[in-house]
């Protein structure tokens, strides 16, 4: 039953089909502050995978009978461009969609101070402008530093990346042609660099050891999506010393 | 106190609302073949929480990367009979969350030979439909319907096609459904640094994050979702991973 325009080999040796070996990540691309009518705004990238994000507030919610007198809400699209896939994409929500911007803005509330802002709403977008794989992950590291570029008070960042089994072999970051015909697709997201898992979404079948692996490796990969969103912010923020490293 | 706060409370004690120990469940019922219209159906009840999944078959195109194989589509209903919390209108974001964890376990680990759902290659193949209709509910929603689904496909009978005329044929059925896996959802939720199974209405309202893995009859894990606010660790991550199989394999063999 392999699918239609599967690769004969995703792995060669130790090498995978795009040149990287197996714990290697794409190359991250970020920007912040790039949608100026946004509060905040952020581009984050993993090889041909693009993410843009912004958040508008926080702000007076809409409507006032889903206020939180206690808090602000947090209100989550993630969204995929129409051609940002091989097959365009219809416009608008889709159950997948849905999904996804459920499981963002969950991530994102364990890391917001929304006690701060008592009955207002903060909106944030993250759009896929090109797919390559790990399309959440990406999303939600654009919005974490969309949230912070609008300088909403948060605990820390959040930071997401993928893992895969491929030919029975434990990958990070998969790409596209590893996520649609590799055998697991596992997208987590952390707390900074913590032991803390916000997101956890697993497609494929695993032994418990291999999914363990599959956990330990993910937390390289959230370090380095958490370096690199601490580089931006820094270049972008320069404010003298920093004193946690 | 609010409710909240003593379910923590009482967690915080190590114990829960109603005596239950922590990864106990409540007393889970399956029903097969409990609606004559449908193809195959199931009724689960865990405690008070009440769902049935039902089975309908009909003929249709295959997706063009699959030519060969039949379409699995799954589908939840949150009925407003079941909850005050519920309501009319399009799928909540809460109904599709259940639907899509419930389809991941059983496509990913091919719990259904989809290859032998196929009658004419890259024209005609059998769609199941899988609605989980919850009628009652007292939590632990993803669970009883991911049971209820796996009961209903093994319930149900393919009808007759006749590929001349293009017509189902209704009453003369042709077989089961080829299940090759049953793969059981069982959700782990953590409340006050607690892991707990089974959890209620009123627990789940006090929830700080939930994990819902499915696992395959070999003791694999299948899909795995995590939700709510809060964050897991990797110690709670290894625990959640040990009670779902352990769970998982008590309810197959309910299944039975």
């Amino acid at each position: 039953m392999t699918k239609v325009g599967a690769p004969e080999k995703l792995i060669i040796g130790t090498k995978r089909l795009d040149g990287r070996s197996l714990e290697d990540m794409r190359p991250m691309e970020t920007d912040v502050g790039i949608i100026k009518k946004a509060t905040g705004s952020a581009i984050f990238k993993f090889g041909n995978t693009y993410a843009l994000a912004a958040v508008y507030g926080p702000k007076p919610f809409h409507p006032r009978f889903l206020q939180d007198p206690q808090k602000a809400v947090l209100k989550c699209r993630y969204n995929m461009a129409p051609f940002s896939t091989g097959d365009r994409i219809r416009p608008g929500y889709n159950r997948r969609s849905t999904e996804i911007s459920k499981v963002i803005r969950l991530a994102l509330d364990s890391v917001v101070f929304v006690e701060d802002y008592p009955r207002t709403g903060i909106e944030i977008f993250a759009e896929i402008i090109q797919a390559n794989a790990s399309t959440r992950c990406a999303g939600l590291n654009a919005a974490s530093l969309a949230l912070a570029d609008a300088g909403v008070p948060m605990r820390e960042l959040v930071c997401s990346c993928s893992v895969g089994k491929v030919e029975d072999t434990i990958i990070m970051d998969l790409d596209g042609p590893e996520d649609m015909f590799g055998q697991v697709d596992l997208a987590v997201a952390t707390i900074g660099n913590q032991d803390k898992f916000v997101l956890v979404q697993m497609d494929g079948v695993v032994t418990k050891d291999e999914f363990m692996k599959m956990i330990e490796l993910s937390k390289k990969g959230c370090g380095s999506v958490y370096k690199k969103q601490k580089e931006i912010l820094r270049e972008k923020y320069k404010t003298g010393e920093l004193n946690d490293e | 106190m609010t409710n909240e706060t003593y379910i923590k409370k009482l967690i915080e004690d190590g114990s829960r609302i109603d005596k239950r120990s922590f990864d106990e469940f409540r007393e889970v019922t399956i029903e097969k073949g409990v609606i004559k219209t449908a193809e195959g159906s199931a009724r689960v009840k865990i405690g008070n929480t009440h769902v049935i999944a039902g089975i309908k078959m009909s003929v249709g195109t295959p997706f063009p990367d699959t030519p060969d194989e039949g379409i699995l589509i799954v589908n939840t209903e949150l009925s407003p009979i079941a909850s005050p919390k519920f309501e009319t209108g399009p799928p909540s974001e809460d109904s599709i969350e259940i639907a899509r964890v419930i389809d991941r376990g059983i496509r990913e680990c091919k719990a259904i030979d989809l290859g032998k759902m196929c009658i004419v290659p890259g024209e005609k193949v059998w769609v199941i439909n899988v609605d989980i209709h919850v009628l009652d509910h007292d939590g632990n929603l993803i669970d009883a319907g991911g049971l209820a689904a796996v009961a209903a496909l093994l319930d149900a009978k393919i009808p007759k096609y006749d590929v001349e005329t293009e017509k189902v044929i209704k009453d003369e059925t042709i077989g089961s459904i080829p299940i090759v896996d049953t793969p059981i959802p069982v959700t782990i939720t953590k409340i006050a640094d607690q892991l707990l199974l089974d959890t209620s209405v009123e627990e789940e309202e006090a929830m700080d994050a939930r994990i819902t893995i499915a696992s395959t009859k070999n003791g694999s894990l299948c899909a795995m979702q995590k939700s709510g606010k809060g964050y897991l660790t990797t110690v709670e991550l290894e625990k959640a991973v040990d009670w779902s199989i352990k769970k998982g394999e008590e309810l197959r063999a309910l299944l039975t």
